[in-house]
């Protein structure tokens, strides 16, 4: 029993050295990291927006952390951002910074498509928009009627891709998506950029799109 | 650097100290010299030479040559009864967990080159089912099968009856009451939002518990032991057990790392979810099944326990190799690379064990379908983590990051090795808890055959085109669309290969439902994939 215990003992020793150096003192260093003065929290709408992101599984086809252009150029080239930094998220609860490119980084896509229109329609069917796009519609974000009435959001899709009568309405998820896509804009400039110097060639005002 | 910071870093220092100095007393105090004597106390007495395998005709099945070897056989069919209740309430229910979770693997793969496929649902849009995939083949299908097979390990390796099933088969319960309530969350829309962590926490505590209860029977029996040496499957399973628990409470706690430190706590759990539950579980199962039935020890037990303790040093901390290029600091990642690149002599150690084990008897693959099912996965563990080692560089993560090439090589590491040792397992446990064979030699064939050559297709499709597409990435003079088009006959691919997996998983749980029930003729001839009259000669 005694070598049995030595064993388990050991393995939970070393597990804890484990979590000091990969949760304690990440944890420590991260929540001390300034917050962007120019960073807004989230509006009620857009926290909605962003529990709708996450019931659907956005962030299993999308990231939000461009890569530093001189380790990943492509990230900025494509006008997915300058690179993310931990103060950026300092409002982000869970994370959501993804681990799949299936879809483009959205870091930024409030500033690369700044219409609630053009969000709306792409999220009933993105085929409407994109050509070839793999990304599912959303149908059951919309309501279809017949008469809109007052305050009801149309969606106008252009044909063959909505229906033939009646009109497409967003509902109050829809809304607040379109609204969380917009406030992913992180254009503002970062006050601490990563440790890891970029290249010395790159021009500061370069990483900002 | 704050002052906390250099706090905890002395901490850390003086820990691996600690750490160091155990290591210098345990080979002091010949901890590390048991040797060879540890390694056959696998065998019962007088048994080494001989197979223990289903797939081996009766009349070389070793029943002992005087009274007292026969009694020692008899005390291990003894105690392989012992936890017959408690493993089938664990294999049964994992068994249903792989069909599920197939099935909706084989869904979401078809949606992602056919988006319009079943998107009127909101509870079957992709980004639901996919993490039910996910959630239903990790903690339903591999970890439910990994806690069974060890419920049946435990005993034989410890030479005594379980002590305590009944608390694993309550465990078993709640455990299944957690998938249940976890994917009825997910496809409700109500996830926590973090891969690998996407339960409500609340529903989580019931994992904690159900795998707690399956902890009493271990200590119990453990107390109970016969043997003097504890075999090296037993510290991978001992050390497994404590782990789990203790990962899944810290990073399930409730809004407690919010932000980028958020993301480190996802990846520093979901990586040993990955290197510090299920792979120790399958090295345990292959360091068991190998010798086992080539009836021969394995060559360097020594080896064994480094590979073993070094397992645990270097697993532990490359959690942050998914968060290359991320937004965390760089000593983070780079700690985490390191690691991945040390997790090699682990690798190679155990690799050494396992094939150099194998070394002159590479015919029994033929016929023995545990050890061709095991085998196989020890092999895909070696390329599997020789790859990761190679994928945590930041030159080649660069391009693999965001691309179907993480989910080939996820899918080489899950299913190739994991899988594969726990069907390999399953096959050899069932006939010892039901007192019967399987049925149907054609069935296990039609299994390997599917499932092998679906998986074959699935990892090399995605792993090609996951590479093209990273390499795409990098230059922004590829639009976005290309790239996915480029990819779209892979993922074709990975439906066809997918689906062949799904058909192999019908056939197995088919003839493990046929298992159950004792379908089929009795016989005393166990079943190979040849007839036993062809047998060769050892
Ligand atoms: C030495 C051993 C290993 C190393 C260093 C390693 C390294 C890695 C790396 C670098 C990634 C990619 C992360 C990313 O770019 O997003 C990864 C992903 C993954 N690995 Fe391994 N790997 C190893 C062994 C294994 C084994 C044995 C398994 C299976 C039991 C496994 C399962 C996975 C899975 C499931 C993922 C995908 C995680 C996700 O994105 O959800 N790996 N691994
Ligand atoms: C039966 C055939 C299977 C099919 C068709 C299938 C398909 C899929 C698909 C489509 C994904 C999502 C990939 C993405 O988001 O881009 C996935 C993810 C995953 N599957 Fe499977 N799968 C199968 C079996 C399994 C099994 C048996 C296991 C584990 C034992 C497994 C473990 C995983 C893991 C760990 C991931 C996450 C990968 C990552 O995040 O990188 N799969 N699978």
């Amino acid at each position: 029993m005694k070598r049995a215990l030595a064993i388990m003992v050991g393995a939970a020793l070393i597990l804890l050295l484990a979590t000091l150096t990969l949760v304690v003192m990440p944890y420590l260093q991260m929540s001390a990291e300034q917050v962007p003065p120019d960073l807004k929290p989230y509006t009620e709408q857009q926290q909605r927006g962003r529990q709708v992101y996450i019931a659907n599984g956005c962030v299993y086809c999308h990231s939000q952390q461009p890569r530093d252009p001189s380790f990943a150029p492509g990230d900025k080239d494509r006008g997915w951002g300058r690179p993310s930094v931990p103060g950026d998220y300092a409002y982000d609860e869970p994370h959501l910074l993804g681990t799949m490119r299936t879809g483009p980084d959205l870091f930024n896509i409030g500033a690369r498509q700044p219409s609630i229109d053009w969000q709306l329609m792409h999220l009933y069917n993105p085929k409407a928009i994109i050509k070839g796009s793999i990304m599912p519609s959303y149908p059951f974000l919309f309501r279809h009627v017949k008469e809109p009435v007052e305050g009801d959001k149309v969606v106008n899709i252009p044909p063959p891709y909505g229906p033939e009568t009646g009109k497409i309405v967003a509902t109050e998820d829809a809304l607040a998506l379109a609204e969380y896509m917009l406030a992913l804009d992180h254009t503002y400039p970062a006050p601490t950029l990563p440790k890891a110097p970029p290249k010395s060639d790159e021009p500061k005002e370069n990483r900002a799109p | 650097m704050t002052p906390t910071i250099a706090i905890l870093l002395i901490i850390t220092f003086v820990l691996s100290t600690v750490g160091l100095l155990l290591l210098i007393w345990s080979i002091a105090n010949n901890q590390f010299s048991h040797g060879q004597d540890a390694a056959r106390t696998i065998f019962s007495p007088g048994e080494e030479g001989h197979s223990e395998d289903p797939a081996r005709p009766s009349d070389q099945t070793f029943t002992g040559d005087n009274s007292e070897q026969a009694e020692a056989i008899e005390a291990r069919w003894i105690a392989d009864q012992s936890s017959r209740t408690a493993v089938l309430t664990w294999l049964s229910s994992s068994v249903f967990w792989l069909l599920l979770g197939s099935f909706f693997g084989l869904a979401s793969s078809i949606k992602m080159h056919l988006p319009e496929f079943l998107t009127a649902s909101e509870f079957l849009t992709f980004g639901r089912i996919r993490p039910v995939h996910l959630n239903a083949v990790t903690y339903g299908w591999a970890s439910m099968a990994g806690i069974g097979v060890a419920l049946f390990l435990i005993p034989r390796l410890f030479k005594t009856s379980l002590v305590g099933g009944r608390y694993a088969v309550i465990g078993g319960f709640i455990w299944n009451i957690g998938l249940v309530l976890g994917l009825s969350a997910i496809t409700l829309g109500l996830s926590d939002g973090e891969e690998w962590l996407e339960f409500p926490w609340q529903i989580d505590i019931l994992f904690v518990l159900g795998g707690a209860l399956c902890a009493i029977p271990l200590l119990l029996t453990a107390a109970n032991r016969k043997v003097e040496h504890l075999y090296v499957t037993s510290w991978y399973l001992m050390a497994a057990l404590v782990w789990f628990p203790f990962l899944f409470l810290i990073a399930n706690l409730p809004f407690a790392f919010p932000g980028a430190s958020g993301a480190t706590v996802n990846w520093w759990f979901a990586h040993n979810v990955l290197g510090l539950w299920v792979t120790p579980i399958g090295i345990g199962i292959a360091y068991y099944m190998i010798p086992k039935i080539l009836g021969k020890p394995i060559i360097s037990y020594q080896l064994s326990l480094i590979g073993f303790w070094s397992l645990a040093l270097f697993y532990s901390q490359v959690g942050i190799h998914h968060l290359i290029g991320g937004p965390i600091p760089t000593w983070l990642v780079t700690l985490s690379i390191v690691h991945s690149v040390m997790m090699s002599i682990p690798v190679i150690t155990v690799a050494i064990n396992h094939h150099g084990t194998m070394v002159g008897n590479f015919g029994r693959l033929k016929d023995s379908p545990t050890l061709r099912f095991v085998w196989i996965g020890a092999l895909m563990y070696t390329v599997a983590s020789l790859q990761g080692s190679m994928e945590a560089l930041r030159s080649i993560n660069v391009i693999t990051h965001f691309t179907h090439y993480t989910v080939a090589h996820a899918h080489l590491g899950m299913y190739a090795f994991l899988s594969f040792i726990l069907f390999g397992a399953v096959y050899f446990i069932m006939p010892r808890l039901t007192n019967w064979e399987w049925p149907w030699r054609k069935l296990i064939s039609l299994h390997f055959w599917l499932v092998s050559i679906g998986i074959l297709i699935y990892v090399v499709s995605l792993t090609v085109a996951g590479w093209k597409q990273g390499v795409a990435l990098l230059d922004a003079a590829m639009p976005f669309m290309d790239i996915v088009k480029m990819t779209l006959p892979a993922l074709q691919a990975r439906t066809v290969g997918g689906a062949l997996m799904t058909l192999g998983h019908l056939v197995f749980a088919f003839h493990f439902i046929a298992m159950l029930m004792r379908s089929g003729a009795a016989t005393e001839q166990p079943t190979l994939f040849r007839p036993a009259t062809k047998e060769t000669a050892q």
